[in-house]
């Protein structure tokens, strides 16, 4: 924690301004969600997204195929039934490995840890190439998610 | 632009001109090589190799019929050229490659379009038609238990090159290139499934998800699709240049078609 700040990614001004004029109004601009801005200090995120997170929905997005997909490369403490993969390392006990904010950029951009991640950016848009149409300018998860996810993180603490 | 054609041309033809140099040093293959059945578990390797119980020889038979049956105004079929498909043993091993005629790289899928359409002059069969899996599972069975004979040579050198800065390009939604999962991380799990090398040596194969047969087009945009990435339409310069650098990178894998997987 080096205190570096770095600020990142504000909501582009032209898309706001495409968004106001009347031709643009249709259904493809005003399905983009404006990401929320957010600072880096070293290997946190502090300020949090949105509302505080909900554990139980956190738990769900890491384990479902349509949004989260952590358990494909994550093993996850209570997965049930759900065949987890071992790509990255098990989630249980991070919350005691790993503080909220730390946890929250983990989640939001893997690669400001390590450049050469494999785990997606959650929370980020630029920077990709070839994204299938319906995924275009769209982060995998919503700031709430991020912060239910972060929640559910921060309570696996063994 | 022709200002920094010339120098172009002097390189690749400088690289052309030392084979094996640029490929050993920016290409790899995993070591050891292994086929995806070793991946695939007990029952479904019990599938691809009883010739009885493997689904994907429906598609064979059927290959077989078509390769006899006369069509167009000649009234000409595969054999009237070929004769038994038994002479077609080896020939997959040389595909995907450049067609003289066009000077275009083709793999077998498209020679067999091209012959239907060109010499026995008939109606075109659409990329992972029936008909067509049916003629390119036969066709490249003849060559079972052989390994790729593929040289990366001044012809086709550069669908190589281009095959893997794909092969390495993160994309999607996701943001992953096939080497993260088939170079980084074979043998690990990703869910359910256990990650293979990603090579083609078994295709065309009938997968149990599928419930019929598929092309490695069809895999390759299972995987595109898995990462949330754009797929290109079955057969583009892209995959065809993707299969060309999954050809050299399969190494001595031997054919194993028709496969079967999950
Ligand atoms: C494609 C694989 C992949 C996916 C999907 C993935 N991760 Fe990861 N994750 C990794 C890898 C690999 C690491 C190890 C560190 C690294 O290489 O960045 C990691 C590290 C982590 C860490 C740090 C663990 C520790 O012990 O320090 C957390 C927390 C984490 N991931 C949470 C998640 C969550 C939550 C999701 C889904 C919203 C997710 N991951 C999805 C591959 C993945
Ligand atoms: C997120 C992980 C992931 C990415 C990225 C990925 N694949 Fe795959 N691939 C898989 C999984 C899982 C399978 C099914 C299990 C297996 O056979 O490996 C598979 C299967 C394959 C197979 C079939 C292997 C067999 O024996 O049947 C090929 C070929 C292949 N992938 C090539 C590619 C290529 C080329 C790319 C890039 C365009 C790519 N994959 C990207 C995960 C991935």
């Amino acid at each position: 924690m080096s205190g570096e700040k770095t600020i990142s990614r504000w909501l582009p001004a032209w898309r706001g301004a495409l968004a106001a004029l009347p031709i643009f109004a249709g259904a493809a601009i005003a399905q983009v969600p404006a990401l929320v801005a957010y600072e880096i200090d070293g290997d946190e995120i502090r300020a949090p997204f949105a509302a505080a997170g909900d554990a139980g929905r956190g738990r769900a997005i890491v384990l479902s195929r349509e949004s989260g997909n952590c358990y494909l490369c994550h093993a996850v403490p209570d997965a049930g039934a759900v065949p987890v993969g071992n790509i990255g390392p098990s989630l249980a006990g991070v919350g005691a490995r790993a503080s909220a904010a730390q946890l929250r950029l983990r989640v939001v951009d893997s690669s400001r840890i390590n450049a050469r991640s494999v785990m997606p950016a959650y929370y980020r848009v630029e920077g990709l190439r070839q994204v299938a149409a319906v995924y275009r300018d769209k982060p995998l998860l919503t700031a709430q998610q991020v912060e239910d996810v972060v929640a559910y993180l921060s309570q696996l603490r063994n | 632009m022709s200002g920094y054609r010339l120098p172009l041309i002097l390189i690749a033809g400088w690289l052309a001109a030392a084979p094996g140099v640029s490929v050993a040093q920016t290409a790899v293959r995993p070591q050891p090589l292994k086929s995806g059945i070793e991946f695939t578990g007990p029952e479904v390797r019990a599938l691809q190799e009883d010739e009885f119980a493997n689904p994907a020889m429906l598609w064979i038979t059927r290959g077989a019929a078509l390769w006899q049956q006369p069509v167009g105004p000649a009234q000409q079929s595969c054999a009237s050229c070929h004769g038994d498909v038994a002479t077609m043993k080896g020939v997959a091993t040389h595909y995907p490659q450049i067609d003289k005629g066009s000077a275009r790289l083709i793999n077998l899928e498209g020679r067999i379009q091209q012959c239907r359409e060109v010499r026995q002059q008939t109606a075109p069969l659409r990329y992972e038609s029936e008909d067509l899996l049916a003629l390119t599972a036969l066709v490249r069975m003849q060559s079972r238990g052989m390994p790729l004979a593929i040289e990366i040579d001044p012809q086709n050198r550069r669908h190589f090159e281009r095959g893997r800065e794909l092969y390495y390009r993160r994309v999607g939604q996701m943001n992953l290139s096939c080497a993260n999962c088939h170079q980084d991380n074979w043998g690990k799990r990703l869910g359910p499934e256990t990650i293979s090398q990603g090579q083609g040596n078994p295709y065309p194969i009938y997968r149990l998800e599928w419930q019929t047969m598929g092309s490695l087009h069809r895999r390759l945009r299972a995987c595109l699709s898995g990462v949330r990435a754009e797929m290109l339409p079955y057969g583009a310069p892209e995959y065809l240049d993707l299969e060309l650098y999954l050809a050299w990178r399969s190494g001595d894998l031997p054919i194993e078609t028709p496969g079967v997987r999950r």
